[in-house]
């Protein structure tokens, strides 16, 4: 072990859209795949403003709860299954994102107990000097959430509402996830 | 709603990643003003790292050709400005190389303009030169690019307020914990003790880290200067960290 130290995180910066937006990005899956859902959302800053220059970024298991990573010690996920996991977009003028994936399935962590269905999310953006992380949980996965470690860990339900992506009222495979950097409602934000 | 729900393993081992402490940028830095209304206020909660936090996505294949590493070979001429190369490792704390892991760059031009259409510096364009790259690590963690130097730009933060030339870099490395985006600066810029940005990480010895090295051996004689940097990404817990000193 030699302790390297580690580089620090600056900001991407107003001009991020010139590199890091890929056309494929926002599409985990092609939107015609079977079972995709949309996760559509703002992003929003400290004053409800929406924050234009931004990017989401979203990793997350497959439908079976599987990563195709040398480090899942359960090993590969079957033949076919090939996902990509991850989706990156970046805001619009009026601070919007979308993504297009299929529903992660419920994980085993480490003590023991079961990880409710959800995604991991980066926010990079202007006046963000490191990334900040959240995550999406679904509203109708009510049972999992329930006992999922992280959700429980938060006392106040208002708090943990804001990790929870509301389901449309139509169109159950249209999910809306609001991100609130600062302020009343601020999303929590998560040390990895 | 799985038909095949994943049973817990008997003793699902996961690595575990170290958080660093007093390493990066306060997301509240005053003196950055667009940190005002963006900063949470609220700390961040600390989760364990289960499966999301230690895999990531394995990215570049088929998202990346050789060009792509070449800033000033992407149009019909050459750009303005002074030629470079940068190279360098991209490493974890442990310092073992991560291989086959996607950079990102991106940059002004000499004159310190980005292709951006928010972009109002009175500077020229170049046609030449968009001022993005893409490459994946080889076996050892490196990665290297061509380029022309940035120049300094002006922005609106506070009266005479200027950036040090920079490159942005994006780094996957193979967990999401690992997930990083900075800025590599150039030896003996005159602007660093002016630049909020730079000055925002805590600990001087941090910010030097971002500074790239200038080495006469890796100048290509009548082609390009070379300059070198290393990055280093989260490593394992338990390694003892300078900042928690």
């Amino acid at each position: 072990m030699t302790g390297l130290p580690l580089t620090p995180s600056q900001t991407v910066g107003p001009f991020l859209s010139i590199a890091l937006p890929w056309p494929d990005g926002p599409t985990v899956v092609p939107e015609d795949t079977p079972g995709a859902i949309t996760i559509t959302g703002r992003l929003l800053d400290g004053e409800g403003a929406p924050v234009p220059d931004a990017l989401i970024e979203t990793w997350q298991a497959d439908p079976d709860g599987r990563f195709d990573h040398p480090d899942d010690p359960r090993g590969a996920p079957g033949a076919g299954t090939a996902f990509r996991g991850f989706g990156r977009c970046p805001t619009g003028p009026d601070g919007s994102y979308h993504i297009v994936t299929l529903r992660p399935g419920a994980l085993p962590s480490p003590d023991g107990g079961r990880e409710a269905p959800h995604l991991d999310v980066s926010v990079f953006a202007r006046g963000l000097l490191d990334r900040v992380v959240t995550r999406i949980y679904f509203s109708d996965e009510e049972e999992a959430n329930a006992d999922d470690p992280v959700l429980s860990a938060i006392t106040d339900p208002a708090r943990r509402g804001t990790l929870i992506a509301a389901a449309g009222a139509d169109d159950k495979s249209r999910f809306q996830f609001t991100i609130r950097l600062q302020g009343e409602h601020e999303t929590v934000f998560f040390d990895v | 709603m799985t038909t095949h729900p994943p049973s817990p393993p008997a003793g699902l081992i996961l690595p575990s990643y170290e958080r660093p402490r007093g390493l990066h940028p306060p997301l509240d830095s005053p003196g950055y003003r667009s940190t005002a209304l963006r900063a949470p206020s609220q700390p961040p909660l600390m989760i364990p790292q289960g499966l999301t936090e230690i895999t990531g996505p394995a990215l570049g294949e088929g998202r990346v050709a050789p060009a792509d590493a070449d800033l000033t070979t992407q149009h019909a001429g050459e750009p303005l400005g002074e030629r470079i190369s940068v190279t360098g490792r991209v490493l974890d704390s442990d310092g073992r190389a991560i291989p086959d892991t996607l950079v990102e760059v991106w940059q002004a031009n000499a004159a310190g303009r980005y292709q951006h259409v928010v972009d109002n510096h009175p500077a020229p364009l170049d046609p030449n030169f968009s001022g993005v790259g893409r490459c994946v690590t080889d076996s050892e963690g490196r990665y290297r690019f061509v380029t022309i130097k940035p120049g300094a730009y002006p922005w609106r933060n506070h009266p005479n307020a200027w950036r040090p030339a920079h490159i942005h870099f994006s780094l996957f490395g193979r967990a999401f914990t690992q997930r990083l985006v900075t800025q590599m600066y150039f030896p003996d810029d005159p602007l660093f003790e002016y630049d909020p940005i730079f000055n925002s990480i805590p600990d001087p010895q941090a910010r030097q880290r971002l500074i790239s090295r200038f080495d006469i051996n890796l100048t290509e004689p009548d082609w390009a200067l070379g300059y070198e940097w290393d990055i280093v990404l989260r490593g394992s817990a338990g390694t003892v960290l300078e900042e928690q000193r």
